[in-house]
């Protein structure tokens, strides 16, 4: 499904993704975990298509066509969904009407009729009844006034109502407390399916305590430096990330 | 692609002018040039009676007298008040009885403006008196009003007809030396509207009244008065375009409104005059002023939606003469390009237990300047009056700008008054979210504007709410797609 090809990328000529390879299959999670400075938001923010970061070599293939050319709405309107580490604030936009836009801008550039009302409104009850949000938060200014947990919870309640393909989740589980994690976690869970993938950004195990990744990988200065199953993400905890520093030395 | 700033800018500049076109019809225009002659001749023509010329000689040797005023945050050229005609009407036999007599080139104006007077017979509750370069060529629902008693005329036709009611009203609240454009307007206002709302009688629709300016250099002087008696209610439409021009265009109106003990008045305008190009040149001077006098538990609100014109000057206005009187003011003001706006209020807390709110919402793009200026005053009489101000101020954009002036005079000490202003812009970040969700920067830009506008677009009647929410988006969108 997604395809990073020896990913080279930075911002205002000082580069920060060194040659980054991952495939991600549908039906997959997979983790990428790393310290502060890694280059983990950069990398979710390359894929989502955002301007000021440039590539400089390799590329970015998603369901076999090359994402360099396309807009991030484009790649939105493509399946690819980014959960923000810090969502931004619409004032005055309530959550309903965001979505409503959102679904129907993506419906009209695939061709399609706008969500009829009845079929909007039922489809927010039942992803607002999944992540166990209130039916008076939809009626809110979009993340104006949002707790750090309301945000990120608001953030799965979008992804869950866009069905994407692919779900990149930028650091999901910062500012949550044990409670709305563990609502966020089931949440993505029960959206998983066998169409579709998750990519978690992350800095802490956490959140692989409740999302199960199949893959982990660990990013260092830019760079993919060792991959492997779950277990990997444990020894991180257990050994943090200088042991990874130092086998990449004295290798 | 996506959206850099400088693209936003870009976009911003490609903006045109959606309603830039200019009708053919044939008409009937004095010479330019101002004096006591014209102002006699423009009197004449309209066949006033006595009075009213008189009272208009009055305000012009006032004018003479008075300077145009400096203080606003605004600068431009001072038009030439010698090199403009005062008097211009479609040449026309008779008053239409239908439709069908009208100009067919009109009709197709009113298509073009998406406001054809067809469709808007047809929607049910609109009766609209057109004012089109400054006399009325259609009135219509006019029967249906007859029968509660609302009179709904042009003010010409309400000066013969009903000469007791303008002769007590007209100028009672904008007095003819009120300032330099009120007085220049009272010597040669050429058309305008009329209305009073019998004592207990609540208007059953929307009043509306399409302004349009037409003729080559020739200025537009409205005057409306509407009247209120005790008890009743009104809700008042007015919006406006222009045709694409050149030379500057000047707009001096009069609007005065009387809500009579128990009565409320809502007015609503949208305004959306040619603004000029993205070089700066050419648009409309909109010079206005609109007040209204609220007597004992009246209420007056005005709503305006401001996209248009080159330079605004314009401050509705509240008088609360009144015990327990109310006062509102809810605002969008929008500059792009060069355009620049001096807008606000003024809230005069005249009796008691009288409230005013100010909800004021400034979007600026391009080059453009746009200021709020309210004054909220308190007289010593007022006791325990209140007032809530907001002033929101929207940037796109490094080359815009937003000033808020706000004057507070409180001569009794229960007064409360509440000020607050808060500035933002809209940030590449926000638009790139919207863009991550599958929204375009065109619709991103609109969904974040009307966002910020909200609370004055939900003051705004229906129908006319939808026709503001589009011109805020022409307003700021670029030519995308």
């Amino acid at each position: 499904m997604l395809k990073i090809n020896n990913l080279h990328a930075g911002v205002e000529g000082k580069e920060i993704l060194k040659g980054i390879g991952i495939e991600v299959n549908a039906g997959e999670i997979h983790a990428i975990m790393g310290p502060n400075g890694s280059g983990k938001s950069t990398l979710s923010s390359v894929i989502a298509g955002k301007e000021e970061f440039e590539v400089t070599e390799g590329n970015i293939v998603f369901e076999g066509e090359d994402l360099d050319e396309l807009s991030p709405e484009e790649r939105a309107h493509k399946g690819i969904f980014l959960s923000f580490q810090y969502p931004v604030e619409i004032p005055g936009v309530s959550v309903t009407n965001f979505m409503k836009t959102a679904i129907n801008e993506t419906r009209k550039a695939q061709g399609l009729e706008e969500m009829p009302a009845s079929e909007m409104l039922k489809k927010i009850r039942e992803k607002s009844e999944l992540l166990e949000i209130d039916r008076k938060f939809l009626s809110r200014s979009l993340n104006e006034g949002f707790s750090g947990g309301e945000k990120k919870r608001n953030e799965i309640f979008q992804m869950a109502m866009l069905e994407p393909r692919l779900a990149i989740l930028d650091e999901t589980d910062s500012g949550l407390d044990i409670d709305a994690l563990r609502i966020v976690a089931n949440g993505v869970n029960r959206l998983r399916s066998k169409d579709n993938a998750v990519v978690l950004i992350t800095h802490y195990q956490r959140l692989l305590d409740y999302i199960i990744p199949d893959f982990v990988h660990v990013l260092l200065d830019g760079k993919i430096v060792k991959s492997g199953g779950a277990e990997l993400a444990h020894e991180l905890e257990e050994k943090g990330y200088d042991w990874i520093k130092q086998e990449k030395v004295s290798n | 692609m996506g959206y850099t700033e400088e693209e936003l800018k870009k976009e911003l500049e490609t903006k045109e002018y959606e309603y830039g076109f200019y009708t053919d019809i044939e008409s009937d225009t004095f010479p330019v040039g101002l004096n006591e002659d014209i102002v006699r001749a423009i009197s004449r023509k309209k066949e006033e009676p006595e009075w009213m010329t008189e009272w208009r000689v009055e305000a012009f040797r006032a004018w003479e007298q008075m300077i145009e005023p400096e203080w606003a945050n605004v600068t431009y050229k001072k038009p030439d008040f010698q090199n403009i005609s005062y008097y211009s009407a479609p040449k026309k036999k008779d008053k239409y009885n239908s439709l069908d007599e009208v100009d067919p080139e009109l009709l197709e104006t009113f298509n073009k403006l998406g406001i054809s007077l067809d469709e808007q017979k047809k929607l049910a509750g609109v009766a609209i008196d057109v004012v089109m370069d400054s006399v009325s060529v259609a009135t219509t629902f006019k029967k249906t009003l007859a029968e509660k008693g609302i009179i709904f005329c042009s003010i010409s036709e309400a000066i013969k007809e009903h000469p007791e009611l303008v002769k007590k009203y007209i100028g009672s609240v904008v007095p003819q030396k009120d300032n330099f454009y009120a007085a220049l307007n009272s010597a040669v206002f050429s058309d305008g509207s009329f209305c009073y709302i019998p004592k207990g009688v609540r208007c059953p629709m929307e009043l509306s009244t399409y302004f349009r300016i037409n003729e080559a250099g020739t200025g537009q002087f409205e005057r409306t008065l509407v009247i209120a008696d005790k008890g009743s209610y009104v809700s008042y439409l007015e919006g406006c375009t222009a045709p694409m021009r050149d030379e500057n265009q000047l707009h001096a109106a009069v609007v005065e409104l009387i809500a009579l003990d128990d009565a409320e008045i809502k007015y609503s305008t949208v305004q959306n005059w040619f603004p000029g190009g993205k070089d700066g040149k050419g648009g409309v001077y909109n010079f206005v002023t609109k007040r209204g006098l609220c007597e004992t538990n009246a209420k007056i609100s005005w709503t305006q939606v401001e996209t248009g014109s080159a330079i605004t000057w314009k401050y509705p206005s509240c008088v609360l003469k009144g015990d327990n009187s109310v006062g509102e003011f809810y605002s969008i003001a929008v500059t792009n390009n060069y355009q620049q706006a001096d807008t606000g209020t003024k809230m005069i807390h005249l009796g008691k237990n009288t409230k005013s709110t100010i909800i004021s919402k400034g979007i600026s793009a391009g080059k453009s300047q746009n200021s709020y200026r309210g004054l909220v005053q308190v007289n010593s009489r007022a006791e325990n009056a209140r007032n809530f101000s907001q002033c929101d101020s929207l940037l796109m954009g490094n080359n815009c700008g937003a000033h808020t002036f706000p004057y507070i005079e409180a001569k009794n000490k229960t007064a409360q008054i509440e000020h607050e202003a808060t500035t933002s812009k809209i940030g590449e970040d926000q638009i790139f979210y919207c863009n991550q969700r599958g929204i375009d920067t065109e619709k991103a830009i609109a969904l974040i504007v009307n966002g910020f506008s909200k609370e004055v677009l939900n003051k705004l009647p229906m129908e006319f709410a939808v026709e503001a929410q589009k011109l805020l988006e022409i307003s700021l969108e670029g030519s995308v797609g």
